[in-house]
């Protein structure tokens, strides 16, 4: 089986999100990147596959030089080699088509990405590239079982969860379950030098068209000081849910 | 050229969202002075869409799309938008939606921005706003393609009635078995209960808790308010609780009317996921936890102390507004 792992580079968890330029750009200053976490769980995912099905994985990413330490990080991880298509991921089926053209090429009979990535949130990567390829998809994907070319595949639902049944090839839109938190992987020494002697292969982008654009970005409004309530006086909370917030 | 608008039913019922979804379509349509035609797959009460600006209806009843299937049903909007000719296409974010929204986009060959929060900026150009950077930001994002997709997000345009008359007629796809190569074989779902995703209550614990035999309290609570009940990451990564109730910047988002966290410190990724919500509650035993800065009311106490006398009290409120 030959896996591709597509990988987003996105601001850390606990980073402040700020704007430069005019509120058009995010701002990057001080900020450190790392593996999407949603793709992290499907990378982490992949090694299963690799250590327990002889899998060869892949990992791929849409982004400038300034990636590649990420990029680098997935390959510590244990990914076998690495792609990065030279073009800024600024429009979701633009990436989708990129990584359409890598899976095609490569011969690829699974593909695991992010359900989102946790910068941009657009969510449709995973299930516009499925399309494309008409490859089979399932999203919010949190279990997935391999068996020949059948797979079993887990999905979050609104209120719980479903099981789907489908077969190779296959694009799953993964997150948190696929494997558990304890599962994920931080790069040993060994893992570190190896990655340095794995391709990293530059490829530079096909021609295709953005159909969206962010034209400027804001922080939420600031929000005004908190009102206490005193322990003994839990009434008084209820009262104010009631008539003066009206949501109760 | 009418605004389709894609409304979702469960057991022939409409959702919330479709609701919101119809009223966000009828916005969109008085810009561009159109109508709106909404698609519905197996529900009920087609013409009561009307009473939220839709003109007509697209009915489809289909017993093969008796369980939702991403592509077959991404694939019947997308014959009903080229039936109607549509140029702008407004679904929802529910997770069923989420999933085959982006297969439509390319079939359509769309732009799609999703996690929409307002009626368009403008509609020449296409703008529109939504959040970004898991609800840390906003953004105010354009679509140059002729086809459009919006994808609006829960409980934030809100459910607007305008009466207009809308007329049912039958659509019938055309589907094959190449639709169906994602086969559903069991779903598990809590019924008679408010799911995160579309409750007007949530009501969330933390690590405050010490432990998940801890929580007969939470449930409690949430019973009393029609509440769903949420966690926090620590405690879905702790087993505690399943991952389906982690709410925050790697869980689920909530848009809620009122959250309620109880136990829960605040970290910047958990105050991220809910920030969507309207309005904010905190239990916690610190002064100094983060998440008193995000909350708009607040008790500073235990929670095994707090809580039991929170339903206590709430329980009279019921009895004397029932």
């Amino acid at each position: 089986m030959k896996i591709l792992v597509c990988i987003s580079n996105v601001p850390d968890t606990t980073s402040k999100i700020n704007f430069a330029e005019g509120d058009t750009k995010f701002d990057t200053n001080g900020v450190q990147f790392v593996i999407n976490p949603n793709d992290e769980f499907g990378l982490t995912r992949a090694m299963w596959f690799k250590e327990k099905q002889g899998a060869a994985v892949h990992v791929a990413t849409v982004g400038g030089a300034q990636t590649e330490p990420t990029i680098r990080k997935a390959l510590a991880i244990g990914a076998d080699e690495a792609i990065r298509i030279n073009a800024e991921p600024t429009d979701g089926f633009f990436v989708a088509r990129q990584l359409a053209e890598i899976v095609k090429n490569g011969g690829y009979d699974l593909v695991i990405a992010g359900r989102e990535s946790i910068d941009y949130n657009g969510g449709m990567v995973p299930g516009i590239l499925a399309t494309l390829l008409d490859m089979n998809f399932v999203n919010t994907c949190i279990g997935l079982e391999v068996d020949g070319t059948s797979a079993t595949a887990m999905r979050e639902i609104d209120g719980g969860k479903e099981k789907i049944s489908t077969s190779l090839p296959l694009v799953i839109g993964g997150q948190k379950g696929l494997v558990e938190e304890s599962d994920l992987r931080i790069p040993n020494m060994r893992g570190i030098m190896m990655a340095r002697k794995k391709a990293l292969n530059v490829v530079e982008p096909i021609d295709a068209p953005k159909l969206t654009n962010d034209q400027k970005f804001e922080k939420p409004a600031a929000k005004g000081p908190v009102t206490l309530v005193d322990a003994d006086n839990v009434g008084e909370l209820i009262n104010l849910l009631h008539n003066e917030a009206k949501v109760i | 050229m009418s605004v389709l608008v894609y409304t979702e039913s469960d057991k022939g019922k409409f959702k919330k969202n479709a609701l919101e979804v119809a009223s966000y379509a009828h916005k969109v349509a008085q810009e561009l002075g159109t109508n709106v035609t909404a698609v519905t797959i197996n529900a009920d009460d087609d013409a009561s869409l009307g009473n939220y600006g839709v003109s007509k209806v697209l009915k489809v009843s289909n017993e093969q799309l008796g369980t939702f299937n991403a592509k077959a049903y991404a694939n019947t909007i997308a014959q009903a938008v080229e039936a109607e000719g549509a140029k702008v296409i407004i679904i929802s974010s529910s997770a069923d939606t989420k999933f085959l929204g982006p297969i439509l986009t390319a079939k359509l060959n769309a732009g799609y921005v999703p996690n929409v929060v307002a009626a368009p900026d403008s509609t020449s150009p296409f703008v529109v706003k939504r959040t970004a950077f898991s609800n840390k930001g906003f953004a105010h994002t354009e679509i140059s393609s002729e086809t459009k997709i919006v994808g609006v997000s829960n409980n934030a345009y809100g459910v607007h009635e305008n009466n207009v008359s809308a007329s049912v007629e039958s659509f019938d796809p055309t589907l094959g078995d190449s639709d169906f190569t994602t086969k559903s074989v069991e779903i598990d779902k809590v019924v008679g209960k408010a799911t995160i995703a579309d409750a007007d209550v949530v009501v969330s614990g933390g690590r405050g808790l010490k432990g998940p035999e801890n929580w007969g309290m939470i449930e409690e609570l949430a019973e009393i308010l029609g509440a769903a009940t949420a966690c926090s990451k620590p405690v879905s990564d702790l087993g505690w609780r399943s991952h389906g109730e982690h709410v925050g910047q790697t869980g689920k988002p909530v848009a809620s009317n009122l959250y309620i966290a109880i136990g829960i410190s605040g970290a910047i990724q958990h105050l991220a996921g809910v920030s969507a919500s309207k309005t904010k509650v905190v239990i916690n035993n610190d002064p100094e936890a983060p998440f008193f800065k995000a909350a708009d009311y607040g008790i500073v106490g235990d929670a095994f102390e707090v809580v039991p006398k929170l339903i206590e009290k709430l329980k009279e409120f019921k009895a004397q507004n029932a």
